[in-house]
């Protein structure tokens, strides 16, 4: 009886994708990034002698960290079919509280402790406007980008903190004599952690749920507004201590860092194969993504591309990441037509 | 996700409750933007004076025009997010054909801003329209490349102001009946397009398409067709916003615009245009760009740090969002009622 009613709930006009049929799709366009990532690395091998050093896979790291480590949450948030345009705004609001605190004489620890529950408190504010009062999350982020980018400014105006101690402020060096930053150390730690989370548990498989089908999920009993909120206070959590590393590697904090970042971490989620609509998406697609963006960077920083027609090339890949499946699908749906009129011609 | 069915004739007396609403909205924004001025007017009366009446006219304009084109596009249930880099990109190409053709009439450099939006309108469109991939991913794509190619274009070498004729500048600073030009230009945009979208079919197709896009389909609508024409004027009134903003500032680096995207989205969205789709009205847009302007000066006028501007605009949003659902709810539900009474008869 309960199960007819729930195959009967998604007779929408999409066709029926099961997790397998998704799976299969994704796992398809991450081999198609990983081909793309190796012509990546032999394009900046070719064009710069230093390519293939210690050094550019560590500044790569280090430009790419922060934005990386939003990517993940980012990443969860748009399978459930959701979107945070916040998070640059909540980096920059947490660096900006840091600099405030420590220039009045906190404790830092005490100051890093504070920007982190701003983080939790700002992602509860998106998540309990996207899900007890319904409100559509573009327009709501939207809203707090704006918001919490204004906090940040009445917070520290147009101040420089400076004169953070030594000690945090060397994470803007390798670690140790290795040549890996720091941010991006943290990055693979936490991209395991959600790629376990994702793809190995219940969690994640309620994630997807959500994304595919959002009714269906609610009636399967999963909580599906407890799920979108806590993701949300994640991703206020994440991009406070991204705000935290920033501020340490850059050793300095203003009320503009990290201002128009939000678009990068989206690109970067979508050119991983997250969908848009939802419910498709991997973070080794993402971690993907991650790789051939920073070596892209580098290869095109080399040959003294200036980072703004760098854009370009971001600008090429987002559209290539959505008009290839699109086109693959073009391609069946003709074929299965011609089939169809083959069969009807007999 | 409960994207039910919208019934296709709804009953006058329902209808006429839910313009009822639209017209009180565009008027709750007239309302506000009065109080603004009225309580800062007391706490500093140079707040009225003509110097200041007249930057709250044209510093709004531009957003103004380009959120009438993001309204369309909004109504149709995508979004375009290109318009800012559209706008740093015309900017520059207009200012560099002055370099080149320095007797170039205002006109002829005013419609050659709005060609340029049109071609990256029309690129977004028949992508969107024809390749069928969502429009937030391929106006981000293009948000980038554009950009990149002005800042190809531009390399370095900024327009100087030496290069734009006076009777261009004019245009940006000057004021006809102590009105000025840029406002003039906006409202004159704003009428006309509102006009065509109250009157005309393939107006209304654009709220059919947003509303019920499979629905607009079985109804007969050409659905690519109108989405393209959406972004096509979303681009092109981008590209003269482009022209005006070399008119206004008469010089131009690669980042002129940067950011304007996420302004014109909040205007329209302060404006009362749902976000996703199918109602909503370009006077309502412009009226947001307005009010959010005028908060801007009001603030500065009230001597209020101006570091609470964006604090103050992004907490308006919030509200501005959360009205129109707590509406939008409130209408279904007198919907429901009148309907299940006229069932009842």
């Amino acid at each position: 009886m309960a199960t007819t009613e729930l195959t009967a709930l998604p007779m929408v006009h999409e066709e029926p994708r099961t997790l397998n049929s998704v799976l299969r799709s994704a796992i398809r366009w991450e081999s198609g990034l990983v081909v793309l990532f190796v012509i990546s690395l032999i394009y900046g091998s070719t064009v710069s002698g230093y390519f293939f050093s210690g050094e550019t896979f560590f500044f790569a790291g280090l430009n790419f960290g922060e934005i990386a480590i939003m990517a993940l949450p980012m990443t969860l948030i748009i399978i459930t079919g959701e979107i945070d345009l916040s998070v640059a705004s909540m980096l920059g609001l947490s660096a900006s509280i840091l600099g405030y605190l420590f220039m009045h004489g906190w404790n830092i620890w005490l100051a890093m402790a504070v920007c982190l529950a701003v983080g939790v408190l700002g992602g509860a504010l998106n998540g309990l406007l996207v899900t007890k009062l319904g409100l559509p999350s573009i327009a709501v982020t939207i809203g707090t980008l704006t918001l919490y980018r204004g906090i940040a400014l009445i917070v520290l105006g147009s101040n420089t903190a400076v004169g953070f101690p030594a000690s945090f402020t060397k994470i803007s060096l390798p670690i140790g004599s290795t040549h890996i930053a720091y941010d991006f150390a943290i990055f693979v730690v936490l991209a395991v952690i959600f790629g376990v989370v994702l793809h190995m548990t219940s969690v994640g498989r309620s994630i997807y749920a959500i994304g595919l089908q959002s009714e269906t999920a609610y009636f399967s009993g999963i909580r599906v507004k407890r799920i979108k909120f806590l993701l949300y206070v994640l991703s206020g959590f994440l991009c406070a201590f991204a705000g935290i590393l920033y501020t340490f590697q850059q050793a300095s904090s203003a009320s503009d860092t990290g201002l128009g970042l939000e678009l990068n971490v989206v690109a970067i989620a979508l050119f991983g194969g997250v969908s848009i609509f939802g419910g498709r998406g991997t973070i080794f697609g993402v971690v993907l993504s991650v790789a051939i963006f920073a070596s892209l960077q580098s290869s095109l920083t080399a040959i003294n591309v200036s980072a703004q027609a760098q854009s370009i090339v971001t600008g090429c890949l987002l559209l290539v990441s959505v008009l290839i499946p699109n086109a693959r699908e073009g391609v069946v749906r003709v074929r299965a037509q011609l089939r169809r009129r083959s069969k009807a011609s007999l | 996700m409960s994207v039910i069915d919208h019934p296709l004739t709804t009953a006058p007396s329902g209808a006429s409750f839910v313009t009822k609403i639209l017209r009180f909205r565009e008027l709750a924004i007239v309302v506000a933007i009065l109080l603004v001025f009225v309580v800062t007017y007391f706490k500093n009366s140079s707040f009225a004076s003509t110097a200041s009446i007249q930057q709250m006219l044209s510093g709004p304009s531009i957003i103004m025009l380009l959120a009438v084109g993001e309204t369309l596009v909004i109504i149709t249930r995508n979004v375009d997010l290109s318009v800012g880099s559209v706008l740093g990109l015309s900017a520059y190409l207009v200012g560099d054909l002055f370099v080149h053709f320095p007797g170039m009439p205002v006109p002829l450099a005013l419609l050659m801003g709005l060609l340029i939006g049109l071609v990256c309108g029309v690129v977004n469109g028949v992508i969107v329209a024809y390749a069928r991939v969502p429009a937030l991913v391929v106006t981000l794509g293009m948000l980038y490349i554009i950009r990149g190619v002005d800042a190809l274009v531009v390399n370095g070498v900024q327009i100087q102001p030496s290069a734009i004729p006076q009777s261009f500048v004019n245009l940006g600073a000057g004021a006809i009946l102590g009105i000025p030009y840029l406002f003039v230009i906006a409202v004159v945009v704003v009428v006309i397009v509102g006009y065509v979208m109250r009157t005309f079919r393939p107006a209304r197709d654009l709220y059919a398409i947003g509303s019920n896009p499979d629905a607009a389909v079985l109804a007969g609508v050409r659905v690519q067709r109108r989405v393209l024409s959406a972004f096509a004027i979303s681009g092109a009134l981008a590209g003269l916003g482009g022209a005006l903003w070399l008119a206004e500032f008469a010089t131009v680096a690669s980042t002129a615009g940067t950011g304007y995207e996420l302004d014109v989205v909040a205007a329209v969205v302060v404006g009362g245009v749902a976000i996703f789709g199918g109602s909503g009205t370009v006077l309502g847009a412009g009226l947001g760009a307005l009010l959010l302007n005028t908060i801007d000066q009001a603030l500065v006028a009230a001597r209020v740090s101006s570091f609470w501007n964006q604090a103050v605009a992004g907490a308006l949003l919030l509200v501005a969002i959360a009205f129109d659902r707590y509406v939008s709810v409130r209408a279904e539900k007198i919907l429901r009622v009148e309907g299940a009474r006229h069932g009842d008869d």
